[in-house]
């Protein structure tokens, strides 16, 4: 009796020591947390909302007396905003050259590097890699020299082949290819990507098809590819946000004027100079949700096309 | 029998295995496989190559318009410099002449002076037959220190600034993402699935949706114009880098942190004895994640440090050196040169970090 008796209060008391100390490790969870919970109040959250509520205002930073809600009118300025249509227009001909490309240059080069017919992988892991790290400010003027019309190596090639000396930076044509091939240069953080997931592909996965006689564009499509999938699409929606958030070669290159004839007036460097150089940021702030809006509903598109594609093997990881 | 054995000779000459062609086959696909990589690693290599010729020039080699930095050579004469040419004459040799007074164009008589001798000689023919004679003369080093000493844009003020801000940011993004990591990876805290969830998803929200009124903020509390936007939002963590160093803390084995806690060691103590000696390279890829996204960082210095010329760091810097060495594009190129030496350097030192760290924010998520 007595021994029973000890016995059942002394779990009571493991009881309520497990219990303390969860509490205790759950609290000490929020401390260590707390740099994040507040970081995301405070520079996610809070900024969000506060820039929904200066899209409904007149908010000048120069103008501080004449701060007030304008009954919509920023959104009636998106309407009659001349240089809008050409903020969109400009970023959607980009994002048709660069979306694709974003996907297939890093796949290829990753397939390149994974070939086991290939002498020296690492070193040239390292040297595709490498123009990524460079600042984009470098690689802007240093691209900016290498197209220039009559002294860049491009021409020179270009020229010695008898294809003359095309106007990369100033033909509103050639514009897009011209920004793309900068582009291009940085794909070495995608590519490593890339390369990676398809390292993880499990090698009896490739010997079966071998075994059933698949060639190697069969295993490509129906292997090597839903294999990296997931990956492919977090590129995919990672190179849209980043098309939306395109500015500092356009910028650096052509000193955000927009040249040639607005072609590179990109939605970012419309927003930046309405909100920063004429800091309206009540318009800034329209500007900032429509795109967030547009770039929403793309990802959301994209989820939603990717049940048809994207391959989940063993359930989705957070 | 004799018969048989000189085919057996001549058979050991001639490979007749049946491997010998799927040999031969190997080698044709190492050969063409790492011939084409070269020929796109040129491609991608080209513009380092561009930058560097071209901050290796003087001003006269860029206007003479050449693709690698060659000096005319020239021959003292009466006080002025004249271009030397290897003239071809009529007997098929050549002899090195100084060109004195050329008819460019047409087929004329030009005259030259003969550096040996200083006589004239009168040569007819097309200036075209001409060959220049020139040097190759790198001036990289001393184009470097002439931006480097320029007296417009201060280099060595940026390179502490840029300095100052990327530390303070590490220090940051250390404290911080550690600590968020730690919360993530050890401790029961309700709903956290979501929360990471969250977390995760800030990496896909574009910037410019907080970016307004963050600057508006920055700007009412006074700090536009100093460092503090740049360092003190690393304070509060960010998604990329609490990824990853979550990812690895849940690969250490919690059998130590149970060891430390019944020997008595608190949370914060377990961290810092156990956790953090055990994440040394994890913690290594971070800080040059850090390094390198200070480093190159352009927007954030344009907006929160227009016109503070003397705080602004190396990205702003050079943008600036451009506006005012717009026509030296041999200035330009070295300034470049002094911009990504930094970051380029970093990560072929700690390649192996960074591109782990690249590979477990990129492929786990």
């Amino acid at each position: 009796m007595d021994i029973t008796k000890s016995s059942s209060s002394s779990q009571v008391k493991v009881k309520e020591k497990t219990f303390s100390l969860y509490r205790r490790q759950q609290l000490w969870g929020w401390v260590f947390l707390s740099p994040w919970i507040i970081g995301l109040f405070a520079f996610t959250i809070m900024p969000m909302l506060a820039s929904l509520v200066f899209s409904f205002m007149d908010f000048k930073l120069t103008e501080p007396d004449a701060i007030k809600f304008n009954d919509f009118a920023n959104y009636k300025k998106l309407l009659v905003d001349p240089l809008l249509g050409p903020a969109l227009s400009s970023t959607l001909k980009f994002a048709l050259i660069a979306l694709p490309l974003s996907i297939i240059v890093p796949i290829g080069l990753a397939a390149l590097l994974n070939s086991k017919y290939l002498i020296g992988r690492p070193i040239f892991r390292t040297l595709f890699y490498m123009p990524y790290i460079v600042p984009v400010v470098s690689s802007a003027y240093i691209w900016g020299g290498v197209l220039n019309t009559d002294t860049g190596w491009l021409n020179r090639i270009l020229f010695d082949l008898g294809l003359g000396k095309p106007n990369w930076l100033f033909d509103i044509n050639l514009i897009y290819p011209a920004l793309n091939i900068i582009g291009i240069w940085g794909v070495g953080n995608a590519m490593l990507i890339m390369l990676a997931s398809m390292q993880g592909v499990p090698t009896e996965l490739y010997e079966a098809a071998r075994v059933d006689g698949a060639n190697g564009l069969t295993i490509f499509r129906r292997i090597t590819f839903p294999m990296i999938s997931p990956v492919v699409f977090y590129n995919l929606i990672i190179s849209v946000i980043g098309i939306f958030r395109y500015f500092e070669v356009p910028y650096i290159l052509k000193e955000g004027t927009g040249d040639p004839n607005n072609a590179t007036l990109f939605y970012n460097i419309h927003l930046y100079k309405n909100a920063f150089a004429q800091q309206d940021m009540g318009y800034g702030s329209t500007l900032a949700w429509l795109m967030f809006v547009i770039a929403l509903a793309i990802t959301l598109f994209l989820f939603a096309t990717a049940r048809y594609w994207v391959y989940y093997g063993s359930g989705e990881q957070a | 029998m004799t018969t048989y054995s000189k085919t057996s000779i001549a058979e050991s000459y001639i490979n007749t295995s049946p491997f010998y062609g799927l040999q031969l086959k190997k080698l044709a696909m190492y050969s063409t496989v790492t011939l084409f990589a070269c020929i796109i690693l040129i491609g991608f290599l080209t513009p380092f190559a561009y930058a560097i010729v071209t901050a290796s020039k003087d001003e006269p080699q860029v206007k003479r318009g050449v693709v690698l930095p060659y000096t005319q050579d020239t021959y003292t004469y009466e006080g002025k410099e004249l271009p030397l040419y290897e003239v071809p004459l009529a007997d098929g040799t050549t002899r090195t002449l100084a060109g004195l007074s050329l008819k460019r164009g047409a087929t004329a008589q030009n005259e030259f002076i003969d550096p040996q001798t200083n006589e004239i000689v009168i040569w007819e023919g097309n200036y075209r037959e001409l060959k220049e004679l020139e040097t190759l003369e790198i001036h990289l080093w001393e184009n470097i220190t002439s931006v480097w000493e320029n007296k417009q844009v201060n280099f060595p003020i940026m390179l502490r600034n840029t300095f100052a801000i990327a530390i303070l940011g590490v220090i940051g993004t250390l404290l911080s993402c550690i600590s968020v990591a730690y919360a993530f990876a050890r401790f029961p805290i309700p709903r956290k699935r979501a929360l990471f969830l969250i977390l995760v998803s800030t990496i896909i929200l574009p910037s410019q949706v907080t970016l307004v009124p963050t600057f508006g903020f920055f700007a009412a509390i006074g700090w536009t114009g100093t460092w503090l936007p740049l360092i003190v939002p690393h304070f509060f963590a960010n998604a990329y880098n609490v990824f990853l160093l979550r990812q690895y803390f849940l690969t250490l084995p919690k059998e130590l942190d149970e060891a430390a806690m019944i020997d008595g060691a608190g949370p914060f103590r377990i961290l810092v004895s156990v956790i953090i000696p055990q994440s040394l390279p994890v913690i290594m890829a971070v800080t040059i994640f850090h390094l390198v996204f200070a480093w190159n960082d352009y927007f954030n210095p344009l907006i929160y440090l227009l016109g503070k010329t003397e705080l602004q760091p190396i990205a702003v810097g050079i943008q600036r050196f451009n506006y005012v060495y717009d026509v030296k594009p041999h200035l330009i190129q070295s300034s470049m040169l002094i911009g990504l030496v930094f970051p380029v350097f970093l990560f072929l030192v700690a390649q192996r970090f960074f591109m782990r760290g690249v590979v477990v924010t990129g492929v786990e998520k």
